[in-house]
Protein backbone atom coordinates (compact mmCIF):
# COMPACT_ATOMS: atom_id res chain seq x y z
CA UNK A 1 0.00 0.00 0.00
CA UNK A 2 3.02 1.99 0.64
CA UNK A 3 4.85 1.81 -1.79
CA UNK A 4 1.89 2.46 -4.25
CA UNK A 5 1.06 5.65 -2.69
CA UNK A 6 5.38 6.71 -2.95
CA UNK A 7 5.08 5.34 -6.63
CA UNK A 8 1.86 7.62 -7.33
CA UNK A 9 3.23 10.82 -5.84
CA UNK A 10 6.64 9.96 -7.57
CA UNK A 11 4.86 9.69 -10.65
CA UNK A 12 3.06 12.57 -9.91
CA UNK A 13 6.05 15.18 -9.11
CA UNK A 14 7.70 13.86 -12.02
CA UNK A 15 4.41 15.05 -14.64
CA UNK A 16 4.92 18.20 -12.62
CA UNK A 17 8.49 18.60 -12.67
CA UNK A 18 8.77 21.56 -15.76
CA UNK A 19 6.26 23.28 -14.29
CA UNK A 20 6.66 26.13 -11.86
CA UNK A 21 3.73 25.63 -9.29
CA UNK A 22 3.90 28.83 -7.58
CA UNK A 23 0.84 29.14 -4.94
CA UNK A 24 2.20 32.69 -4.00
CA UNK A 25 1.40 35.75 -5.72
CA UNK A 26 3.76 39.17 -5.20
CA UNK A 27 1.78 42.48 -6.23
CA UNK A 28 3.73 45.79 -5.62
CA UNK A 29 2.52 49.39 -5.63
CA UNK A 30 3.66 52.39 -4.72
CA UNK A 31 2.99 55.54 -2.12
CA UNK A 32 5.62 58.19 -2.45
CA UNK A 33 8.62 55.98 -1.88
CA UNK A 34 6.78 53.06 0.37
CA UNK A 35 7.23 50.02 -1.51
CA UNK A 36 3.92 48.09 -0.35
CA UNK A 37 4.46 44.42 -1.14
CA UNK A 38 0.96 42.61 -0.92
CA UNK A 39 1.64 38.88 -0.80
CA UNK A 40 -0.95 36.50 -1.08
CA UNK A 41 -1.29 32.40 -1.11
CA UNK A 42 0.75 30.59 1.03
CA UNK A 43 4.52 31.45 2.05
CA UNK A 44 6.79 28.64 2.80
CA UNK A 45 10.36 27.31 2.09
CA UNK A 46 8.97 26.36 -1.52
CA UNK A 47 8.41 29.26 -2.73
CA UNK A 48 10.40 31.58 -0.28
CA UNK A 49 13.46 32.37 -3.49
CA UNK A 50 10.89 33.02 -5.87
CA UNK A 51 9.40 35.77 -3.32
CA UNK A 52 12.86 37.06 -2.39
CA UNK A 53 14.28 37.59 -6.21
CA UNK A 54 10.87 39.20 -6.61
CA UNK A 55 10.75 41.76 -4.12
CA UNK A 56 14.44 42.37 -4.18
CA UNK A 57 14.42 42.99 -7.98
CA UNK A 58 11.90 45.68 -6.83
CA UNK A 59 13.65 47.15 -3.70
CA UNK A 60 16.64 48.02 -5.43
CA UNK A 61 14.47 50.66 -7.46
CA UNK A 62 15.45 53.86 -6.32
CA UNK A 63 12.15 55.61 -5.57
CA UNK A 64 12.09 52.99 -2.48
CA UNK A 65 12.99 53.61 0.26
CA UNK A 66 10.18 52.27 3.26
CA UNK A 67 8.38 49.25 3.05
CA UNK A 68 5.04 48.00 4.35
CA UNK A 69 4.59 44.04 3.88
CA UNK A 70 0.76 43.66 2.89
CA UNK A 71 -0.02 39.86 4.60
CA UNK A 72 -3.89 40.27 4.86
CA UNK A 73 -4.09 38.00 1.66
CA UNK A 74 -1.80 35.61 3.16
CA UNK A 75 -3.30 32.11 4.23
CA UNK A 76 -0.37 30.38 5.58
CA UNK A 77 3.05 31.22 6.61
CA UNK A 78 5.86 29.42 8.27
CA UNK A 79 9.67 30.71 9.47
CA UNK A 80 10.61 30.99 5.93
CA UNK A 81 8.95 34.38 5.99
CA UNK A 82 10.52 35.32 9.11
CA UNK A 83 13.79 35.48 7.37
CA UNK A 84 12.31 36.73 4.30
CA UNK A 85 10.76 39.63 6.40
CA UNK A 86 13.86 39.97 8.19
CA UNK A 87 16.12 40.36 5.41
CA UNK A 88 14.45 42.81 3.85
CA UNK A 89 13.67 45.18 7.40
CA UNK A 90 17.84 44.63 7.44
CA UNK A 91 18.21 45.94 4.06
CA UNK A 92 15.91 49.14 4.58
CA UNK A 93 17.09 49.82 8.17
CA UNK A 94 20.67 50.32 6.36
CA UNK A 95 18.83 53.53 4.48
CA UNK A 96 17.47 54.33 7.27
CA UNK A 97 13.62 54.22 6.55
CA UNK A 98 10.54 52.24 7.81
CA UNK A 99 8.90 48.39 7.89
CA UNK A 100 5.69 47.63 8.61
CA UNK A 101 3.21 45.08 8.38
CA UNK A 102 -0.45 44.42 7.78
CA UNK A 103 -1.94 41.06 9.23
CA UNK A 104 -4.62 39.89 10.43
CA UNK A 105 -4.45 36.24 10.52
CA UNK A 106 -4.16 34.63 14.21
CA UNK A 107 -1.97 31.89 12.92
CA UNK A 108 0.83 34.50 10.83
CA UNK A 109 0.29 36.90 13.83
CA UNK A 110 1.54 34.08 16.48
CA UNK A 111 4.17 33.50 14.10
CA UNK A 112 5.32 37.21 14.39
CA UNK A 113 5.04 37.92 17.93
CA UNK A 114 7.19 34.73 18.75
CA UNK A 115 10.11 35.08 16.16
CA UNK A 116 10.81 38.71 17.83
CA UNK A 117 9.58 40.80 14.49
CA UNK A 118 6.49 42.71 16.27
CA UNK A 119 9.42 43.85 18.79
CA UNK A 120 11.26 45.49 15.47
CA UNK A 121 8.40 46.52 13.42
CA UNK A 122 5.17 47.41 13.60
CA UNK A 123 1.97 45.56 12.99
CA UNK A 124 -1.11 46.76 12.01
CA UNK A 125 -4.21 44.86 11.07
CA UNK A 126 -4.78 46.37 7.77
CA UNK A 127 -2.11 47.88 5.15
CA UNK A 128 -4.06 52.02 4.85
CA UNK A 129 -2.80 51.89 8.61
CA UNK A 130 0.68 50.68 8.29
CA UNK A 131 1.28 52.88 5.19
CA UNK A 132 -0.25 55.98 7.37
CA UNK A 133 1.87 54.90 10.26
CA UNK A 134 5.26 54.89 7.82
CA UNK A 135 4.06 58.39 6.12
CA UNK A 136 3.95 59.44 9.81
CA UNK A 137 7.52 58.71 10.38
CA UNK A 138 8.91 59.29 7.28
CA UNK A 139 7.32 63.18 7.87
CA UNK A 140 8.86 63.28 11.55
CA UNK A 141 12.20 62.52 10.04
CA UNK A 142 12.41 65.16 7.16
CA UNK B 1 -14.55 6.36 9.96
CA UNK B 2 -13.47 3.50 12.55
CA UNK B 3 -13.68 3.00 16.05
CA UNK B 4 -15.13 0.28 17.84
CA UNK B 5 -13.31 1.43 20.86
CA UNK B 6 -15.03 4.79 20.96
CA UNK B 7 -16.69 3.67 23.30
CA UNK B 8 -14.39 2.50 25.88
CA UNK B 9 -12.23 5.30 25.25
CA UNK B 10 -11.45 5.47 28.54
CA UNK B 11 -9.90 2.44 29.00
CA UNK B 12 -7.76 2.74 25.82
CA UNK B 13 -6.51 6.18 26.08
CA UNK B 14 -2.94 5.03 25.28
CA UNK B 15 -4.57 3.20 21.85
CA UNK B 16 -4.65 5.90 18.59
CA UNK B 17 -8.15 5.57 17.45
CA UNK B 18 -6.71 6.03 13.58
CA UNK B 19 -3.40 6.06 12.69
CA UNK B 20 -1.76 7.19 8.61
CA UNK B 21 1.68 7.33 7.01
CA UNK B 22 2.33 9.43 4.42
CA UNK B 23 6.07 8.66 2.07
CA UNK B 24 7.30 11.09 0.07
CA UNK B 25 10.42 12.58 -1.95
CA UNK B 26 11.96 15.32 -0.51
CA UNK B 27 11.06 17.63 -2.79
CA UNK B 28 9.95 21.29 -1.55
CA UNK B 29 6.93 21.64 -3.49
CA UNK B 30 5.50 18.69 -0.72
CA UNK B 31 5.87 20.80 1.69
CA UNK B 32 2.09 22.14 1.23
CA UNK B 33 1.27 18.41 0.04
CA UNK B 34 2.50 17.34 3.99
CA UNK B 35 0.28 19.88 5.91
CA UNK B 36 -2.17 19.94 3.84
CA UNK B 37 -2.79 15.93 4.37
CA UNK B 38 -1.87 16.19 8.36
CA UNK B 39 -4.31 18.91 8.85
CA UNK B 40 -6.94 17.23 7.09
CA UNK B 41 -5.99 13.71 9.04
CA UNK B 42 -6.17 15.62 12.11
CA UNK B 43 -9.69 17.53 11.00
CA UNK B 44 -11.34 14.32 12.21
CA UNK B 45 -11.06 15.23 15.62
CA UNK B 46 -12.91 18.63 14.67
CA UNK B 47 -10.54 20.93 16.48
CA UNK B 48 -10.66 24.42 16.54
CA UNK B 49 -9.23 26.42 13.20
CA UNK B 50 -6.70 27.62 16.08
CA UNK B 51 -4.87 24.19 16.99
CA UNK B 52 -5.55 22.89 13.30
CA UNK B 53 -2.76 26.02 11.91
CA UNK B 54 -0.63 25.12 14.57
CA UNK B 55 -0.89 21.49 13.09
CA UNK B 56 -0.44 23.15 9.71
CA UNK B 57 2.84 25.51 10.65
CA UNK B 58 4.61 22.68 13.07
CA UNK B 59 4.28 20.29 10.16
CA UNK B 60 5.66 22.71 7.59
CA UNK B 61 8.59 23.28 10.06
CA UNK B 62 9.64 19.81 10.69
CA UNK B 63 9.49 18.83 6.67
CA UNK B 64 11.50 21.97 5.71
CA UNK B 65 13.89 21.05 7.83
CA UNK B 66 14.40 17.19 6.34
CA UNK B 67 14.25 18.67 3.57
CA UNK B 68 16.92 21.85 3.23
CA UNK B 69 18.97 19.82 6.23
CA UNK B 70 18.74 17.02 6.28
CA UNK B 71 18.67 15.94 2.36
CA UNK B 72 20.71 19.24 1.49
CA UNK B 73 20.94 19.03 -2.63
CA UNK B 74 19.80 15.58 -2.21
CA UNK B 75 16.38 13.94 -3.22
CA UNK B 76 15.75 10.94 -0.16
CA UNK B 77 12.63 9.82 1.53
CA UNK B 78 10.59 11.46 4.35
CA UNK B 79 7.75 9.85 5.83
CA UNK B 80 5.14 11.35 8.27
CA UNK B 81 3.67 9.02 10.43
CA UNK B 82 0.56 10.48 12.34
CA UNK B 83 -1.21 9.07 15.08
CA UNK B 84 -4.48 10.06 16.04
CA UNK B 85 -6.23 9.75 19.82
CA UNK B 86 -9.02 11.20 21.49
CA UNK B 87 -7.91 14.67 22.01
CA UNK B 88 -4.06 14.95 20.76
CA UNK B 89 -2.16 13.93 17.87
CA UNK B 90 1.52 12.82 17.89
CA UNK B 91 3.02 13.09 14.38
CA UNK B 92 6.51 11.96 13.63
CA UNK B 93 8.57 13.16 10.94
CA UNK B 94 11.52 10.75 9.87
CA UNK B 95 14.41 11.37 7.00
CA UNK B 96 17.26 8.78 6.04
CA UNK B 97 19.63 11.93 5.64
CA UNK B 98 22.80 13.33 7.35
CA UNK B 99 21.36 13.69 10.89
CA UNK B 100 22.09 16.81 13.25
CA UNK B 101 25.48 16.33 15.20
CA UNK B 102 24.27 19.03 18.17
CA UNK B 103 20.22 19.11 18.91
CA UNK B 104 20.90 20.92 21.72
CA UNK B 105 22.22 23.57 19.56
CA UNK B 106 20.18 22.97 16.52
CA UNK B 107 17.21 23.60 18.98
CA UNK B 108 18.21 27.19 19.85
CA UNK B 109 15.93 30.06 18.58
CA UNK B 110 18.11 31.74 15.79
CA UNK B 111 20.51 29.24 15.22
CA UNK B 112 20.81 28.16 11.36
CA UNK B 113 23.37 26.14 9.95
CA UNK B 114 22.66 28.09 7.03
CA UNK B 115 23.02 32.03 7.34
CA UNK B 116 23.48 32.28 3.06
CA UNK B 117 20.28 31.06 2.77
CA UNK B 118 18.56 34.04 5.01
CA UNK B 119 16.46 31.14 7.34
CA UNK B 120 15.42 32.53 10.01
CA UNK B 121 16.81 29.62 12.67
CA UNK B 122 13.55 29.42 13.79
CA UNK B 123 12.08 26.01 12.81
CA UNK B 124 12.53 24.33 16.32
CA UNK B 125 11.25 27.43 18.11
CA UNK B 126 8.69 27.58 15.79
CA UNK B 127 7.57 23.55 15.76
CA UNK B 128 8.17 24.19 19.90
CA UNK B 129 5.64 27.04 20.07
CA UNK B 130 3.12 25.47 18.14
CA UNK B 131 2.73 22.22 19.32
CA UNK B 132 2.79 21.19 22.97
CA UNK B 133 6.06 18.44 22.74
CA UNK B 134 8.72 18.34 20.51
CA UNK B 135 11.50 15.13 21.07
CA UNK B 136 14.28 15.22 18.61
CA UNK B 137 16.78 12.42 17.89
CA UNK B 138 19.07 11.90 15.16
CA UNK B 139 22.24 10.15 14.45
CA UNK B 140 25.09 11.57 12.12
CA UNK B 141 24.42 9.67 9.00
CA UNK B 142 21.75 7.93 9.88
CA UNK B 143 18.83 10.60 10.08
CA UNK B 144 16.08 12.63 12.13
CA UNK B 145 13.38 12.05 13.75
CA UNK B 146 11.04 14.48 15.06
CA UNK B 147 8.30 13.11 17.23
CA UNK B 148 5.65 16.42 17.86
CA UNK B 149 2.01 15.91 19.98
CA UNK B 150 -0.78 18.61 20.03
CA UNK B 151 -3.20 18.07 22.82
CA UNK B 152 -6.44 19.96 21.41
CA UNK B 153 -7.87 21.39 24.87
CA UNK B 154 -11.62 22.34 22.60
CA UNK B 155 -11.98 18.53 22.04
CA UNK B 156 -11.36 17.74 25.09
CA UNK B 157 -14.86 16.90 27.22
CA UNK B 158 -17.03 16.66 23.34
CA UNK B 159 -19.09 13.63 23.25
CA UNK B 160 -17.31 11.57 20.82
CA UNK B 161 -19.08 9.21 19.96
CA UNK B 162 -22.27 11.06 18.74
CA UNK B 163 -20.12 11.39 15.20
CA UNK B 164 -19.30 8.29 15.03
CA UNK B 165 -22.36 6.41 13.76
Amino acid sequence: MMCLAYIVIVFYSGLYKERRMIRLQVKFSNKGNILIVKLIGELDHHVSDYVRRKIDSEMIKPTTKNMVFDLSNLSFMDSSGIGIIMGRYRAISRINGQVAVACSNTQILKLLEMSGIGNVVPIFDDADKAVKSVLEVAQNDV
Amino acid sequence: MMSKDRGTASADRNKPINEMTLIFPSLSRNESFARVVAASFVSQLDPSVEELSDVRTAVSEAVTNAIIHGYENETGIIKMVCLLYEDSVEITVIDEGKGIENIELARQPLYTSKPDMERSGMGFTVMETFMDEVNVESEVGKGTKVTMIKYFDSVKGKDRTKNNK
